[in-house]
């Protein structure tokens, strides 16, 4: 097992450097920091020491030499706008996205387990015709327009919920809910699917005859042979989750990863540009390593 | 020498295409959204040549005009934006760009990643593992970050945007190639194709490409409605269409700023994006349901099961 991991991860950290050499090159391109640093009336000495002090007038293969090097002796640069290290400012802010997606994900993967198992208890049923548009709609609405019918409802119109920040528990709301929605409607779905051919399998039909009780068949017997599947998409989804973390922290304005990314692509902070990615890639890597494992865990036939 | 052809083709063709419509009119969600996704075609296509000048026609008379009054034509039922463009002509004229993006986007991605799939599932040189690799760390990392950073270097216009939808989509295409290509090219076809001379670029195109295309096609359909919600988030955060181009994302980004005011500058575009990729949904569900012998006859009871 532990060589499995080994295995993993060196694909992963190939992964990351990938990643990484791609987007410094791109950020590169995106033009001259100082130009947005620097007064406009900045002399051109003043803008080539200013380059010479980030070291931005080597070329750019170069540059991106000596960044891995930094890399290695853990320097990951200093963000040009907050004048402090980069990965400081990426890792101040990962943990207020990885709360938001936590509880999103858990909640959502629990609300659907139980919602998609009654469903597929009783096809074809009132309950399961509701859960079946009901996680389709989760699935298909754009989370943006979700947050701001929110805003505009609750904010707005009766005023219960604030419309954006942090501090109180009623600012987790809105931004929770929202998150939710699409890992929801996409995992009522996979539960139910999967359930529906668990209930249908011989061993069930065993079980009834025994005369074991419904609820014990559905969460006790179908529930633990379909759960695989689903935790294979419970995982892909915590991956998209920072997708809707960009865009639920610009519009509820929470001080995450997502935001701190916009914020630095815009403001050409290429260092903390460099540290979110790393940051993020490497908690991605690291998650789908752990999702391997739980495989391991739920079915014992899986071996490393 | 004759070689009878019998006339399958003409014959079936009707009575498939009857057995299906009967399936649509027995589900009613389903008939719903083929409805709505055939008034947004048509809108697309036709609107823009109907209510263009509307669109881009500032009224200062119209300011912010609340929807559902009738005093003014009806294009503008459903209110107008702050420069009084009648929502419901841009709906119509966004609609054009929001489809056209996204099926270019689609398209492309499937060329591309179906190509770059069977070229890494029938080789096994060093380039196949470099291909697999790639669409590993596009796929391992979230989309949207991703298109971002790319959108912001290249600058954002409608080119690329398509193509950095059409990148972000591509390893779903790539894997389900390279899988299939995986398990055809053992096939007895194949190795007659090779042992009488066949170049691999022949043995790709002409007897393994074939096989693939209807799988590919099947995941471009399901994959619309993520390439429009893609597409919509990055034109609401700014880094997708740019005006005087807009589609509905950009639509729902104008009206943010008026929500205390005028509510329905944001919200008519945003509910059009979500009944469009719902309906998109509900009838891929459908077709996966008719598609499958053993879930079909769920749809021949239905009438029966609702009551």
């Amino acid at each position: 097992m532990f060589s499995y991991i080994g295995r993993r991860a060196s694909h992963s950290i190939l992964s990351v450097i990938g990643l990484l050499a791609l987007v410094f090159f791109l950020t590169r391109l995106t033009g001259d920091p100082s130009a947005l640093y620097l007064p406009l009336d900045a002399t051109a000495e003043a803008r080539a020491a200013f380059a010479r002090l980030n070291g931005l007038d080597q070329p750019v293969h170069w540059q991106f030499a000596e960044y891995l090097k930094d890399l290695l002796q853990l320097d990951f640069g200093q963000s040009l706008r907050q004048n402090r290290s980069a990965i400081e400012v990426a890792l101040q802010a990962f943990p207020e996205t990885l709360k938001l997606a936590f509880v999103a994900i858990t909640l959502s993967t629990a609300l659907a387990i139980l919602v998609g198992s009654l469903a597929a208890a009783r096809p074809g049923s009132l309950f399961d015709r509701i859960a079946s548009v009901a996680s389709l709609a989760g699935a298909s609405a754009p989370d943006f327009w979700v947050a701001i019918v929110g805003i505009l409802v609750f904010a707005v119109g009766l005023e219960l919920l604030p419309t954006s920040g942090t501090g109180s528990w009623a600012h987790w709301i809105m931004p929770i809910f929202v998150l939710m929605l699409r890992p929801f409607g996409l995992l009522v779905q996979v539960v139910r699917g999967t359930m529906l051919s668990a209930l249908a399998s011989p061993y069930i039909k065993t079980a009834r005859a025994k005369g074991v009780r419904r609820t014990k068949i559905i969460f006790g017997h179908a529930l633990r042979n379909s759960l695989l599947p689903v935790v294979t998409v419970a995982g892909d989804l915590a991956t998209s989750l920072v997708n809707g973390a960009v865009v639920v922290e610009s519009i509820f304005g929470w001080p995450g990863i997502g935001k701190l990314m916009i914020d630095a692509i815009i403001q050409r902070d290429f260092a903390v540009v460099q540290s979110t990615i790393l940051v993020t890639a490497t908690a991605i890597f690291i998650l789908n390593i752990a999702i391997d494992l739980l495989y391991a865990f739920l079915d014992p036939r899986i071996r490393y | 020498m004759t070689i009878l052809v019998p006339d399958t083709k003409s014959t079936a063709a009707p009575g498939t295409a009857r057995v299906l419509l009967a399936y649509l009119k027995r589900d009613r969600l389903a008939l719903a959204a083929a409805v709505f996704l055939a008034l947004f075609v048509l809108a697309a296509i036709l609107g823009p040549w109907l209510v263009g000048d509307a669109a881009s026609q500032l009224g200062l008379r119209q300011r912010n005009l609340a929807p559902f009054s009738l005093e003014q034509s009806w294009l503008y039922f459903l209110g107008a934006d702050t420069l009084g463009r009648p929502i419901l002509a841009r709906l119509i004229v966004g609609a054009q760009n929001t489809l056209g993006i996204a099926a270019a986007a689609v398209f492309s991605s499937m060329l591309i990643g179906g190509a770059l799939g069977l070229v890494a599932g029938y080789s096994e040189r060093w380039y196949s593992q470099l291909i697999l690799r790639l669409a590993d760390v596009i796929m391992s990392f979230p989309s949207l970050l991703l298109a971002l950073i790319v959108l912001y270097t290249l600058g954002p216009s409608i080119a690329n945007l398509v193509i950095v939808l059409a990148i972000t989509r591509m390893p779903v295409y790539l894997r389900t190639a390279r899988a299939e290509v995986l398990e055809l090219r053992e096939r007895m076809f194949v190795s007659a194709a090779r042992s009488m001379g066949a170049k691999p670029a022949r043995i790709i195109l002409r007897h393994i490409a074939p096989l693939v295309l209807p799988t590919l096609v099947t995941i471009s359909a399901i994959d619309f409605a993520t390439v429009i919600l893609s597409e919509s988030a990055l034109s609401f955060l700014g880094l997708g269409i740019q005006p005087p181009d807009f589609t509905w994302g950009a639509m729902v980004a104008n009206g943010r700023g008026y929500l205390s005011t005028a509510w329905w500058i944001a919200f008519w575009p945003g509910l059009a994006i979500m009944l469009t990729t719902l309906s998109l949904n509900i009838l891929s569900n459908w077709a996966r349901t008719v598609a499958d012998p053993q879930q079909r006859w769920r749809l021949q009871t239905l009438r029966k099961a609702a009551r």
